[in-house]
């Protein structure tokens, strides 16, 4: 069997590359991969595009990113949090460019990605600037927007268990994108909380399977059952 | 020129209009509370009412903040709020918690709004003056939600009416607002427009209506807002 398990942070960086197209996971302050983020700060990396649900808020691991230059583009939701200075800045000076997404077909776009499709017809955004541009669709009678598939080059995310297969388990309210970034991205890199023995996880009760895991590394100090 | 003075001393308080917005969700309803003022409704149903709060960030079924005990940097609603589980939680990824709002398993949202049109659209994301604004779940709930009730203040700080023939401030959702509870008054929304249900109590119509800039159809059975 493989060995999944990096050594270190920046072992499990190694293919990230400039011009990469980056996905992040989590929400909020749950189910990020905070130091996997923060491990992209120092390797001099330029023009990514981050793929994420807010736009790093300040004290973010993804402002530390945005601050040292490496981003080209953000793809997100959200990005004025209250303290969003170093993604306004950034912003309003033209050095990166903005793509906002709806939240449902941001996560929806990802799924698509991860599953072979070509983009979906969504009811959401239509008659908003969001929509203009796009292809409206009218299928049995009602207009839908048509929304294109999202890939990355790479996933960074945060799970909970991993075993040495790589399939990985979440903790409460910290799966948000993470399970369906893993899917949409060429090669996917979890930090975990704890590793654990081949078969100490349920297969019932595998949320991300293994084969969707290209790498991980552990999070020393953070397991919670 | 508007020239009636704001009834600033007979507003309704942020919790008693979640205290309204919650005497109207029926029992058994999935709900999606906006973040900022709707999250108040959380402190008013009752358990008889057994609503199941949805939030977006993958929770069906989230419950009241958490004791500083039991805090749980994992377990956080779409604010970024601590929060925990009703028993009987589910969790999901975010497609799927999106998936539930579109595919009409929603039953209501109760959102804020910076403007709603007498047609029911909704402006809630971006103020007019600036480049870009969050759209975060916004458009997909209101799109996805099987009603939307809107909950705010009635003027901007600035006096400005927020309940318009049409939107000045760019849409979120076309046409998907069925009822307006604000700091003056409760609104419903009909295929003819704005229709005056209820009134804080001490406010007059004719107040209400000077701070609204659409016509007012006064219902048959207009009373004070029922607490």
């Amino acid at each position: 069997m493989r060995q999944k398990r990096a050594p270190n942070i920046s072992t499990a960086l190694g293919l990230v590359k400039d011009g990469d197209v980056i996905f992040f996971g989590g929400f909020g302050r749950a189910g990020v991969p905070v130091s996997l983020i923060l491990g992209l700060v120092e390797m001099g990396l330029k023009d990514l595009t981050i793929v994420a649900n807010g736009g790093g808020e300040d004290d973010s691991p993804m402002a530390e990113v945005l601050k040292c230059g490496a981003v080209r583009k953000v793809i997100c939701t959200f990005p004025y949090a209250r303290d969003s200075a170093i993604f306004r800045n950034l912003y309003h000076s033209g050095k990166i460019e903005l793509e906002l997404v709806p939240q449902g077909t941001l996560a929806e776009r990802i799924r698509n990605a991860g599953s072979g499709l070509g983009g979906f017809l969504t009811p959401t955004a239509l008659g908003t600037e969001i929509a203009k541009g796009k292809p409206h669709i009218e299928v049995e009678g009602k207009t839908y927007v048509l929304e294109k598939p999202l890939h990355a080059d790479i996933a960074l995310i945060k799970a909970n268990k991993a075993d040495p297969r790589g399939n990985l388990t979440y903790r409460q309210a910290a799966r948000n994108f993470n399970p369906l970034m893993a899917m949409a991205a060429r090669y996917t890199v979890a930090l975990i909380n704890k590793e654990v023995s081949l078969g100490d996880i349920n297969p019932t009760e595998v949320v991300t399977p293994g084969i969707y895991v290209d790498c991980y590394v552990i999070d020393t100090g953070n397991f919670i059952e | 020129m508007r020239t009636t003075p704001v009834p600033y001393d007979r507003l309704l308080s942020r919790n008693t209009i979640a205290k309204r917005v919650a005497a109207d969700l029926q029992a058994g309803w999935v709900v999606n509370l906006g973040i900022g003022m709707p999250l108040l409704t959380t402190k008013y149903v009752t358990p008889e009412q057994d609503i199941i709060f949805h939030s977006e960030n993958g929770i069906i079924g989230m419950g009241p903040p958490p004791a500083s005990h039991d805090e749980d940097n994992d377990l956080i609603d779409a604010g970024d709020n601590l929060a925990t589980l009703i028993a009987g939680a589910a969790l999901v990824n975010h497609a799927d918690s999106f998936a539930l709002a579109r595919g009409g398993r929603l039953n209501c949202a109760v959102l804020g709004a910076y403007q709603v049109a007498d047609n029911g659209d909704l402006a809630n994301w971006r103020l007019p003056d600036n480049s870009t604004g969050n759209i975060g779940g916004a458009m997909d709930i209101a799109t996805g939600a099987n009603t939307v009730f809107v909950m705010m203040t009635h003027i901007t700080k600035a006096g400005i009416p927020k309940l318009t023939k049409t939107l000045t401030y760019p849409v979120t959702t076309l046409a998907c607002v069925g009822k307006i509870f604000t700091d003056m008054a409760v609104i419903s929304v009909t295929e003819k427009g704005y229709r005056l249900d209820e009134t804080a109590p001490g406010i007059t119509v004719d107040e209400v209506m000077a701070f609204t800039d659409a016509p007012l159809d006064i219902s048959a059975n207009l009373c004070d807002v029922a607490l």
